[in-house]
């Protein structure tokens, strides 16, 4: 079922890159930036409940968000490759949310016009969050691309290893297109150029240059995945697969 | 009482000083022969308190002898902290946290402005943090009493 698909290809996006961010728990440089990384964390980790618990209602076959969450394996999941990315250094964990948040925000601000109405709904509810986190990563990029110069390297340096997995984020596979037909899903055509330029405008600001490669990583969203999806699963989903059924 | 008395003294398990009514999160109370139905929204997606919220609403209405009770959890509008009770606000300043200044448009524009110290009343405060202890909250300080405090966002 493709509704089903592209409602787990977004679940998925925002579990996997709020686990990854909540990996920085109690390991922030700084106090403030611990809190800030893993409240971001936790807006995503709940909008994904909010789309697995929609997912669970439109399969109807009785699975449950944890199911959907917690007993699925690397192939079955549906994210693009950029969330599963390790944090590697804080301008790492900076530039990949970057780039992130400037597509999340935009593709929210899209996804409220769905034809699903929950979809719609968590859309809107979404992207108040979104807001945040995009203020924040914009934030920082400035700061460490215009900071000093060990801070301008590093950020330059995140910057130019990540690009590579950002033309996933707004290339459509068959299940968007199919979606965008049927009025419910975004048009990712049109969300890039705006991601460009929006990018391309922060960019600017923080001094950094904006890599020409357009060589891009993808495979994510048809369930083909980097290495390091096996081990975020194998850390997110043990508790289930050693005690299934365990529960709070 | 009523439902909706019985319900305004559920309080949020995080901000113990605030009631589920003074957040506005309660939008709608559909009572049909012996079934009630409280519809809430979130505050912010993964808000750990909305569980809690839930379970204590059951609670607090099988308190007053209700036996069928459902809870459900609607998206849209998404809540907002215009919906914030004027005596909300009171209690979060008395409690220690900056209550939201003005409208979520004008924060939105013009960026949160002169946050006033819950302390000592000062408007000459700078941002530490846009993420605090919870999320619904930054963190301030006080350039004047050099307090830092939380600060309720605009949402």
């Amino acid at each position: 079922m493709t509704k089903l698909k592209y409602i787990l290809q977004l679940a998925d996006t925002a579990l996997i890159l709020g686990h990854r961010l909540s990996e920085w728990t109690g390991h922030g440089p700084i106090l403030e930036q611990d809190m800030a990384l893993t409240n971001i964390a936790l807006d995503l980790v709940g909008q994904a409940r909010s789309l697995y618990q929609h997912a669970a209602e439109v399969e109807g076959k009785g699975r449950t968000e944890d199911d959907l969450a917690y007993l699925r394996t690397t192939t079955d999941f549906l994210n693009p490759l950029i969330v599963e990315i390790p944090n590697g250094n804080f301008g790492d964990t900076i530039a990949r949310q970057f780039f992130f948040d400037v597509y999340n925000h935009t593709f929210y601000t899209e996804l409220q016009k769905s034809k699903d109405a929950t979809l719609s709904a968590i859309a809107e509810k979404s992207l108040k969050e979104v807001k945040y986190h995009l203020r924040y990563s914009s934030d920082w990029m400035r700061r460490l691309g215009d900071g000093t110069e060990e801070s301008h390297q590093k950020i330059q340096t995140a910057v130019d290893s990540i690009w590579m997995y950002t033309g996933e984020l707004t290339t459509m596979n068959e299940v968007e297109k199919e979606m965008l037909s049927e009025g419910i899903g975004v048009n990712l055509e049109s969300i890039k150029p705006i991601w460009t330029e929006k990018v391309k405008a922060v960019l600017a600001e923080a001094t950094l240059t904006m890599p020409e490669s357009t060589w891009m990583q993808s495979g994510g969203k048809d369930g083909k995945h980097t290495e390091h999806l096996g081990f975020i699963l194998a850390e997110m989903q043990h508790l289930q697969r050693t005690h299934p059924g365990a529960t709070w | 009482m009523t439902v909706k008395e019985i319900l305004s003294k559920v309080c949020d398990p995080e901000i113990p000083v605030l009631t589920i009514d003074d957040l506005g999160i309660i939008r709608d109370i559909i009572e049909q022969d012996d079934q009630v139905e409280v519809v809430i929204t979130p505050t912010y997606s993964g808000c750990p308190a909305m569980n809690m919220i839930e379970v204590n609403i059951k609670a607090a209405l099988q308190e007053h002898g209700y036996q069928k009770i459902k809870v459900t959890t609607i998206l849209s509008p998404a809540w907002t902290t215009d919906w914030l009770t004027e005596s909300g606000k009171q209690k979060l300043k008395a409690y220690g946290i900056a209550p939201p200044i003005g409208s979520v448009e004008k924060a939105d524009l013009l960026g949160e402005q002169n946050i006033e110290c819950p302390q000592c009343n000062s408007t000459n405060t700078e941002m530490l943090s846009q993420f605090g202890s919870t999320a619904c909250k930054s963190l301030f300080r006080c350039k004047d009493c050099l307090e830092p405090f939380d600060y309720f966002k605009c949402h």
